[in-house]
């Protein structure tokens, strides 16, 4: 009997984000033909990469039973840090690795406080959010950096990651942004790392049910703390290419985007009480919201209906992927 | 009140759980169903209660046709299904608990405290039972709870009675309380159904029994014309031989030693050893401190002091990670919220304590993965659609058997069992008895802990009884009896 429902609900709940991810490009497409231009695409890829890179390791922490609200203030946080290096004249290729560690830092801060802090994560990481903006603020005294490329000499690894496109030799027309490389590879690692390593399974087994996975030997806290410190990586990646594409760092920027990370996420079926999901999935619901923004901005819609449009949509595929 | 159902069907999907199934329940008796798991016995009750819609079949009560279409549809016509999994609210009391949803308001519709707590109050007087009606759920023990459970049923003036599995949490005493309320409430004319798997209880209390195999149904006896071994038959078809499997292994040195076990405030003082190849049962009453000594010889309780020894050598052993490679595995009471991850399939769950055996730094090895799995799911003769069937759809038995696998694949010198066969039928009870002699034989040290004395004396080389965190006996299984062991598990001497 199971056998029979499955073959349908399951084929649904494999494909039904992406099958609803193609209706939507379809749709948009039918309507708009500037929507449709390969050069929009990439643009709509590249929107893509600042959420993607967040939802990824939003991914990890809500499939190991957690949630993490900092990621917006870890994103500025990190790119400030990256951005007053290089303005006192610290070379580009020290800042960057530097801004990710302090990412990675921030990211292990909301894993102490859920660990040892025994907070829950949804408290732990309001309280990094705000602590990591106040800090971006102070750091900033509430300014923008600007000029960027300007101060670290006209460093090419820094304009690189985010205006820099990747060119192949044998078709010199053909540009990907580099962005789009980044997305794409750390998408790779993620979906292997979780599929096919033990710690992917140590992850899910957290997020399924920490009680048995720690009689089982997992060491749940060292778990916890590694997808913290993952999701605060990758939300300073996607700090430092903003930085580096719009040439100035501002201490609010990325506010609001925890949110759009977690609807990608809830979008492409993962459980929000962890142990079940796919990155496959989340990567989905990042491109269905920036296609969404994309789409919507051409079509000329106001910014206040592309919000309701947007919930709407999110509702309609949370429900749908209910019903299975 | 008389229930009689008829050739009563019900599929979910194509897989059809009751064909032709009947039942019969007389006024004021005490009726037994029983039925190894997935036999359908929870299926046909709660297609009387109506939580399941019958296929085909007629249900008629005192003599009219009926058909429930909720739980409440039936209670309100008397019939009130207890549930084994407790359906209580935990962060509320226990007088807030019995009224859910029929407060007792005064006319301006505010809740009216006095009157719900006399009222409670008097309910557990009648019941023999001593809870605070004021207390916080959450602080009762299980079998408190379950006691809570059954006085909410009888708030409601019951003609019939349905309780699945009720003394699984019980202790001894408070059995003999259920006993003895279940016998008044049948003087009173209340029809009782027991679903249960425990033969002795049955015998001791039921009056007549009905049989269900595979969705069928089998036969409706007096219990006073059978004997358990009929039932047995009847039950799975076949000739079981006996209940416990002998075990003929040699017994070796010494493996596992505890020495003044202490902890805050659960135990204290608790020195025992246990041998390669021996079974070492572990009796008590419910709450007397064996779930947690066992918790904390694996890591997962600290202790005050107390030493451990493996093989002779002491040990540290600060969490459950440090056991397993002291070489303990530790099959927990609960297998649904410590032992597997329901949600995941018979692969995963194995997988998670063998994750090294499956990988090369790191990274999963599908080849190993499989054979792992594929034996796994030979060896204990797990009945699945496969490697990827979710637990949560497995019967008890089954899910048990994958913890039993997941577990005995590390390799353990010791092997610990809290209540191993907790919820389990009689077919699986015995390959479960079947896999603890393998281990003995295989020169394994095995605890088990067990609530069942039949178990306990038909399975152990020694036992050792647990009172209120002490240690008040250790005795040889041959100079064993039941009598003994109550009386040492109630605090007594021999």
């Amino acid at each position: 009997m199971k056998k029979e429902n499955k073959s349908i609900g399951a084929f649904l709940s494999e494909y039904g984000v992406f099958i609803a991810l193609l209706i939507l490009v379809v749709i948009i497409s039918s309507i708009s033909p500037e929507f449709r231009q390969p050069g929009n695409f990439l643009n709509l890829l590249r929107q893509a990469s600042f959420n993607g890179l967040i939802a990824f390791g939003m991914t990890c922490v809500i499939l190991s039973g957690g949630i993490d609200l900092s990621v917006g203030s870890t994103f500025a946080l990190s790119a400030i840090v990256c951005a007053e290096m290089i303005g006192h004249g610290v070379p580009v290729i020290v800042a960057v690795p530097v801004a990710l560690l302090v990412g990675v830092a921030l990211g292990l801060i909301s894993g102490l406080l859920v660990t040892k802090g025994r907070l829950q994560p949804f408290i732990a990481t309001l309280i990094t959010m705000t602590a990591y903006r106040g800090l971006a603020m102070i750091i900033t005294d509430g300014k923008p950096i600007s000029r960027l490329a300007e101060s670290s000499g006209d460093s090419v690894l820094f304009k690189a990651m985010g205006k820099g496109n990747f060119i192949f030799t044998f078709a010199p027309d053909f540009k990907i942004p580099i962005p789009i490389i980044i997305l794409v590879v750390v998408f790779g690692i993620m979906y292997f790392m979780l599929k096919h390593t033990t710690f992917g399974r140590r992850l899910y087994a957290t997020g399924s049910n920490a009680k048995c996975a720690a009689l089982s030997g997992v060491n749940i806290d060292r778990v916890k703390m590694s997808v913290y410190a993952i999701s605060g990586f990758l939300s300073a990646m996607a700090g430092l290419i903003m930085i580096s594409r719009v040439d100035s760092a501002q201490p609010i920027m990325g506010s609001g985007y925890e949110l759009d990370a977690i609807a990608a996420v809830a979008l492409g079926g993962t459980s929000m009480n962890g142990g079940r999901g796919r990155i496959a999935g989340t990567i989905a619901g990042v491109l269905i919201i920036a296609v969404l923004n994309n789409g919507l901005n051409i079509l000329g819609v106001t910014s206040y209906y592309q919000s309701v449009v947007k919930a709407v949509v999110i509702l309609v595929a949370v429900l749908a992927d209910r019903k299975r | 009140m008389h229930v009689e159902m008829k050739g009563i069907n019900k599929s979910f999907g194509t897989n059809q759980v009751l064909k032709d199934a009947a039942f019969n329940l007389k006024d004021g008796e005490i009726h037994a169903l029983m039925g190894e798991n997935g036999a359908g016995k929870s299926t046909l009750m709660k297609i009387l209660t109506g939580v399941y819609t019958r296929d085909s079949g007629t249900v008629i009560v005192d003599g009219k046709e009926v058909t429930y279409h909720s739980p409440k549809e039936a209670e309100e016509a008397g019939i009130v299904f207890i549930y084994q999994e407790l359906n209580v609210l935990f962060d509320l009391t226990v007088e807030e608990n019995l009224f859910m949803g029929k407060e007792i308001t005064n006319r301006f519709g505010v809740c009216d405290k006095k009157a719900m707590r006399a009222k409670a109050q008097e309910i557990m007087d009648r019941m023999g039972v001593h809870i605070p009606v004021d207390a916080v759920m959450s602080d009762l023990s299980v079998g408190q709870q379950q006691m809570v459970e059954i006085c909410k049923a009888l708030m409601v003036d019951a003609k019939v009675l349905i309780m699945d599995e009720p003394t699984a949490a019980l202790t001894q005493s408070e059995t003999e309380v259920l006993f003895e309320v279940i016998n008044s409430l049948r003087k009173k004319g209340v029809s009782i159904v027991y679903v249960s798997h425990r033969m002795e209880e049955i015998f001791e209390l039921c009056d007549r029994i009905t049989i269900l195999r595979d969705g069928t149904y089998i036969d409706t006896k007096y219990i006073k014309d059978i004997t358990m071994d009929d039932v047995v038959k009847m039950m799975i078809g076949r000739e079981i031989g006996e209940r416990y499997p002998k075990r003929n292994n040699a017994i070796g040195g010494e493996v596992l030693r505890v020495e003044g076990l202490t902890h805050e405030k659960l135990f204290r003082d608790v020195s025992f050893n246990v041998r390669a190849g021996e079974v070492l049962g572990v009796s008590g009453l419910m709450g007397a401190g064996r779930t947690e000594i066992m918790h904390s010889i694996f890591g997962n309780l600290p202790l005050v002091k107390g030493k451990i020894f493996i093989e002779g050598k002491e040990v540290s052993i600060r969490n459950p990670r440090q056991a397993i490679e002291a070489g303990i595995g530790f099959i927990t009471e609960d297998r649904k919220t410590e032992g597997l991850l329901l949600e995941k399939s018979i692969a995963e769950n194995i997988e998670l304590c063998n994750l090294g055996k499956v990988s090369t730094k790191g990274v999963l090895q599908a080849e190993k993965q499989a054979s792992l799995v594929k034996r796994g799911i030979e060896e204990f003769r797990i009945r699945c659609f496969g490697p990827h069937h979710e637990c949560d759809n497995l019967s008890g038995g089954n899910q048990q058997k994958v913890v039993l696998a997941k577990w005995i694949y590390t390799d353990p010198k010791i092997l610990i069992l809290d209540e191993p066969t907790r919820g389990v039928d009689i077919g699986a009870k015995k390959e479960i008895y079947s896999v603890i002699n393998e281990m003995a034989a295989k020169g394994v040290a095995v605890i088990m802990v067990s609530s069942e004395l039949p178990e306990v004396l038909g399975m152990s080389d020694r036992i050792m009884v647990v009172h209120e965190g002490h240690v008040t006996g250790i005795i040889n299984g041959a100079d064993a009896d039941q009598e003994k062991i109550m009386t040492l598990a109630t605090g007594g001497s021999l």
